[in-house]
């Protein structure tokens, strides 16, 4: 306690380094966080970040280097040891039992004596004081299945705080948040600085670091490439440090030349196994030679939309392609959408697009297995043109390393979408649909990705593009519908709208007409 | 239906209870900490085993109870060392202990006794004997409360009353203790148990080891109580009637109760009437009614039970993240 | 996580568990009061000495085929078939209706029509716990154990009540007409002049490596086998490719039901020649460990099968030799080979893993 004199930095970071088998992940790295600040950490998918938190967090033991926790130095061997020096964190997958209590949740290993009674009792009127304190609230005996993600990461931080962190940790905090959640998190971690708590952030959103953070590191390829004061520092500089290149931020693109109405959506209606109403009556349009974007925070019906339209979820209402109506009364309708020229990249790859054990040229195939191309006379697959189909594409995709009999799931997150997008877009459809291109994507094959899809929408196709990220929406999209708990909120020219506005839409903030 | 024989039934039905009862409650335990266990009946099996053979040995029922115990535990630690240590298969693990049993107990019983398969026959105090109820002699007179008292609910083993009290004891563990809500969350999201800095495996592992004990209790009801010493294969699926009334109950302490009585009470039907006539439709065979406590179990798994949601991790052995 | 080759994968780790399971059941033999090094020489005697013991070794292993690529197939389709035995005696009865029935001439079309029957019958049996499973959420592992318990009854009722024997004291069928019996090796062998001692090796066995065969095409080569196996590695990724899992789970136990029903052609019509309780004898749970060892794929299914009925023919002359060694031993075999090549496969599978990742960080 009380060492008045020179206060020590909250975290000090010396020399960590760790590395997975021939992958070293974070290599050299030295930090030091002042006490009642944020910090945010930058960097690309697979800089480092999450590693260096996990070691902070005692989920890793580093290689080397030391930690220092308020100037003294701490060994973290697990999770136990991190929260006992005054570590919380909040990771980006939330660890909430879904099926407890608020409070249940909250005493969760910090439980005193067998009995749970006075544990929950003593939670209960904390939570009500931190609630005034921080504007942290939410209801001590809510389930947690029945709340927003807004108010399941209040009981993250609530968490931490029971157990007395002094210094909170976020993992991609804002990743499920709309824009105005992500502003009531900020003021509340204003706040918990204000109080004299330690905050780090780590984010790729550089808004958000220019927006709450007061010092700023960027990592790249598991260094720490720079530690800057936010006010000294811009994104374009900090994109920089993060890539080691100029980044372009926009994609060239020609304005839409906009055909004929390809699809035609009217008052889609989807209630899940549960008897929740996920689509509440969605009706749009896509043309051919546009992109029509799906804007709006995850679990809002997104995923449902595209599922009905890929042929493997039941709906009511009717959608038509070409103006003839096609079957979402039944699931199991995958081979006739893409019959009906429906081609689907879906949003999770590893659940969906890809069968993780079969090899690539099995997983070419997947979902057109049953086409003529691929079956031998005696009705067996013909292996050898699955081979040849695939080494072609690998080829004109630039999938790497290019070895078709590889099981996907050796190839990295943005060579995997790359197989799904040469399995779609080569199949030529009338129709793309696409969720989430890319999400796990390093920023080079980002690039491709976001290429490959407009010159699919210069050669005259419809896209209907679902992201939560909105930069790639206002970059990639011609119009944009935004969802709001299961129905169209709003729906704009992408040209003559901003972030702002999408924003508010998708907070249901702003029901406009489109 | 006159009341006697009602109450014969209902009083069959209490005896045919408790061992289904020790095993879908040990059942309850290991899956609501995200271990599925299809191994209850080998486990049972081996523990009625050793409740006879340990029994028959030392001439007290008490030890050969103990020596259930302790087998079935050391069974409940290989299957949790083969899915909680080693990540295996837990199907497969279940699979293999209820063969292991099946083999072991009668290869070593024709080693031990030369009596077959069997172990020798109990009695006295080898085998447990029933507890009469205060009073249950004064008031057996009264008209209806005085049989229902003395004929029904007096005159169990003790293991009966063990396992019909386990019940509440285990619904305030589950629900009102630091154990319970550590229990029934390392079955749902174990990586919850993990940053909140307690050892999953250990949880696990604890989980598994009162199944392993409960199911030595029901094995020791078997040989010591219900019948006088072990016979081979003597489980008859009891385990696995006892997992499919856990996952009627939806994996609820009291629910199981209900549940096992339900089974039970079919069971003792199928007893009381072997050659059950109806008429117009004759005389059903025997060996329908014999099958009807399997041919039950399937319906109403199929029928009745709904949207059975188990423990979300269940069946998945715990990696940390990377 | 580390990859190992294929090699080692699919034949250095199942072998070493299987050796860990012998050993096992070795310390076990000499707990009993044995030598287990005697125990083992009787065995391979017993099952391998002569060209009758290898007869009656290959006939319990046509059993096993047909049982283990019932699991295997199932398994494909991340279906955990543990209803083989009842599947098999339902079979039985299938085989004895063609058989009983019909005066066939000749057994080239009793077996036909005996195959049909034998896989009509499994066939449903299976396919109504893949059903409940499906539309009923009914847990296909606690279904396929009570089908077991129920096709017992049913059986022990059909040869009681139906089918019986009249002139039979014991519950069985009455014996087959000569032309519904299935020619044995010594009368196949016999016909390109080869001398086979008489044992109950007929050409069912044939029938199972033909099974092994088709098994290996359907799995590998064709489209329904692409879809059993994209459904069994992930069942949202097949709905996203358009393959209903209601169909593949229908299709695949039917298929598994049928392999495991396919036994019953060479117990009932080659060897008993008639019905009798219980035609499985615990074949159908042997299909379990020897789809384990085999890794599910039809070679490694063939050769587990043919150590199987070793085990199987050899203990036959161990429970003769050594009477403290008794049948159920096969039993302990059994469970100790499914627990090492199956719940405990990590135990050999992380160490050796940990080594070719050694050795190829030395190369590399």
């Amino acid at each position: 306690m009380g060492r008045q004199e020179t206060v020590a930095p909250a975290i000090e970071l010396k020399g960590i380094s760790k590395s997975f088998g021939p992958v070293q992940a974070n290599k050299d790295i030295s930090i030091s966080v002042r006490r009642g600040s944020i910090h945010g950490i930058v960097g690309e998918n697979g800089a480092g970040k999450s590693t260096l938190m996990s070691i902070l967090y005692g989920f890793y033991k580093a290689d080397s280097g030391q930690i220092f926790i308020n100037g003294k130095q701490t060994l973290i061997p697990d999770s136990q040891a991190a929260i006992a020096a005054g570590i919380g964190m909040v990771h980006q997958h939330f660890k909430l039992v879904e099926n407890f209590t608020v409070l249940e949740n909250v005493v969760l290993g910090a439980e005193e004596g067998q009995r749970l009674g006075p544990s929950l009792a003593k939670a209960r009127a904390l939570l009500v004081e931190l609630a005034r304190e921080y504007e942290l609230e939410v209801d001590p005996d809510a389930v947690i299945e029945t709340l927003s993600v807004g108010f399941q990461q209040r009981v993250e931080i609530l968490k931490a705080l029971y157990r007395q962190a002094d210094i909170l940790i976020l993992d991609e905090p804002t990743g499920v948040l709309t824009p105005s959640e992500a502003d009531h998190l900020f003021r509340i971690l204003r706040n918990l600085r204000d109080q004299g708590k330690t905050i780090i952030m780590i984010t790729h959103k550089l808004r958000e670091i220019m927006n709450v953070t007061d010092t700023v590191s960027v990592m790249r390829r598991g260094q720490m490439t720079a530690t800057v004061h936010t006010t000294d520092t811009n994104p374009a500089e900090l994109a920089e440090l993060m890539v080691g290149r100029k980044v372009l931020l926009r994609v060239d693109k020609k304005p839409a030349v906009a055909g004929d109405v390809v699809l035609e959506v009217n008052d889609l209606r989807v209630t899940d196994s549960k008897g929740v109403v996920r689509l509440k009556g969605i009706s749009f349009q896509v043309k051919a030679g546009e992109i029509l974007g799906i804007a709006g925070v995850a679990g809002n019906g997104q995923s449902e939309l595209l599922e009905v339209l890929g042929g493997f979820g039941r709906a009511t209402g009717s959608v038509k392609v070409r103006g003839t109506a096609i079957n979402i009364a039944s699931a199991a309708q995958g081979r006739h959408r893409r019959e009906a020229g429906i081609s689907h990249v879906p949003e999770d790859r590893n659940h969906l697009g890809l069968i993780m054990d079969f090899a690539a040229w099995e997983n070419m195939a997947f979902g057109y297995h049953h086409e003529p191309k691929y079956i031998r006379a005696g009705g067996l697959m013909d292996q050898a043109a699955m081979l040849d189909d695939t080494i072609g594409k690998m080829e004109r995709f630039d999938i790497r390393p290019p070895n078709p009999r590889l099981n996907a799931q050796s190839f990295s997150g943005g060579n995997q979408q790359k197989i799904v997008l040469a399995r779609e877009i080569e199949h030529n459809p009338d129709i793309l649909l696409i969720g989430q291109p890319t999400r796990g994507v390093d920023i080079g094959a980002i690039e491709f990705i976001h290429q490959q899809i407009v010159a699919l929408r210069d050669a005259g196709k419809a896209i209907l593009l679902v992201s939560v990220e909105l930069d790639e929406i206002l970059s990639l999209t011609d119009r944009v519908a935004v969802m709001f708990d299961g129905h169209i909120a709003g729906e704009r020219i992408t040209a003559e709208t901003d972030e702002k506005e999408l924003g508010l839409l998708m907070a249901g903030m702003m029901e406009g007409a489109a | 239906m006159d009341f006697n024989t009602i109450l014969q039934i209902l009083d069959s039905t209490l005896r045919l209870t408790p061992p289904l009862l020790l095993a879908c409650l040990a059942g309850l335990y290991s899956e609501r900490a995200g271990v599925f266990d299809i191994g209850l009946e080998g486990k049972m099996l081996v523990a009625a085993f050793f409740a006879g053979a340990v029994a028959a040995v030392s001439g007290y029922a008490w030890v050969g109870l103990a020596a259930a115990i302790a087998a079935s535990t050391v069974m409940a630690l290989l299957h949790g060392f083969a899915s909680i240590t080693l990540r295996g298969n837990q199907l497969i693990s279940g699979v293999a202990i209820n063969f292991l049993a099946a083999g072991g107990t009668a290869l070593i019983g024709l080693n031990w006794f030369r009596q077959g398969t069997q172990t020798p026959q109990l009695n006295g105090s080898a085998r447990f004997s029933e507890i009469t109820l205060p009073f249950a002699d004064s008031i057996h007179s009264i008209p209806y409360l005085g049989p229902i008292y003395a004929d029904l609910l007096s005159g169990h083993w003790i293991i009966s009353y063990i396992a019909f009290l386990a019940v509440p004891f285990t619904w305030w563990l589950l629900f009102h203790t630091r154990f319970g809500l550590r229990l029934r969350a390392v079955g749902e999201n174990p990586e919850a148990v993990d940053t909140a800095g307690i050892s999953v495996i250990w949880m696990r592992y604890r989980a598994v080891i009162i199944t392993g004990i409960l199911c030595g209790i029901a094995g020791a009801y078997l040989s010591t109580c219900m019948n006088a010493g072990f016979v081979k294969n003597m489980t008859a699926g009891k385990g696995f009637i006892a997992l499919a009334a856990l996952i009627f109950a939806k994996w609820k302490p009291w629910s199981a109760m209900w549940a096992c009585l339900l089974f039970g009470f079919l069971e003792a039907i199928s007893i009381r009437f072997p050659n059950l006539e109806i008429p117009g439709i004759g005389t059903i065979p025997v060996q329908f009614m014999q099958a009807l406590p399997y041919i039950l179990t399937v319906v109403i798994l199929a029928g009745f039970v709904g949207k059975a949601i188990p423990p979300k991790a269940g069946g998945e052995a715990y990696v940390k993240e990377r | 996580m580390g990859k190992l080759p294929k090699w080692a994968d699919y034949a250095l780790i199942p072998f070493l568990n299987v050796l860990l399971a012998f050993f096992v059941s070795g310390l076990v033999v000499l707990f009993i009061g044995e030598d287990p090094i005697k125990a083992m020489g009787i065995m391979l005697k017993g099952s391998l000495g002569s060209p009758r013991a290898i007869g009656y070794t290959l006939y319990y292993a046509t059993n096993f085929i047909f049982t283990g690529l019932a699991v295997a197939v199932a398994f494909h389709a991340r279906l955990f078939n543990i209803g083989g035995e009842g599947q098999a005696g339902v079979a039985g009865l299938g085989v004895a209706f063609v058989c009983m029935y019909v005066d066939w001439p000749h057994w080239s079309l009793a077996l036909p029509a005996a195959i049909i029957g034998a896989a009509l019958f499994a066939g449903i049996w299976a396919a109504i716990p893949a059903y409940l499973q499906s539309k009923r959420g009914s847990h296909i592992v606690i279904t396929t154990i009570m089908f077991n318990y129920i096709a017992a009854a049913l059986l022990v009722y059909m040869l009681v009540n139906v089918i019986k024997d009249p002139g039979s004291m014991s519950p069985q069928t009455r014996a087959f007409v000569p032309g519904s019996v299935l020619p044995t090796a010594k009368e196949m062998l016999g016909w390109i002049g080869v001398d086979f001692p008489r044992s109950p090796i007929n050409i069912s066995f044939l029938l199972a490596i033909a099974a092994c065969f088709g098994v290996w095409i359907l799995i590998w080569k064709s489209r329904l086998g692409y879809e059993i196996r994209a459904f069994g590695h992930s069942e949202s990724a097949a709905g996203y490719a358009g393959i209903s899992g209601f169909k593949i789970t229908m299709i695949a136990m039917t298929i598994s039901g049928s392999l495991a029903g396919l036994m019953a052609i060479n117990t009932v019509m080659g060897e008993g020649k008639r019905l009798v309780l219980d035609p499985v004898e615990g074949a159908g749970f042997i299909g379990i460990a020897v789809a384990l060892i085999g890794r599910s794929h039809p070679l490694g299914v063939f050769l587990a099968a043919i150590l199987f009925g070793m085990l199987y023919q050899g203990g036959f002359d161990l429970s003769f030799d050594m009477p403290k060694v008794s049948r159920e031993m096969i039993l302990v075999i059994q469970a100790l080979v499914i627990l090492f090549t199956g719940a405990l496969e990590n135990l050999v599978r992380m160490p050796v893993t940990r080594l070719f990742l050694r050795f190829t960080k030395g190369a590399a």
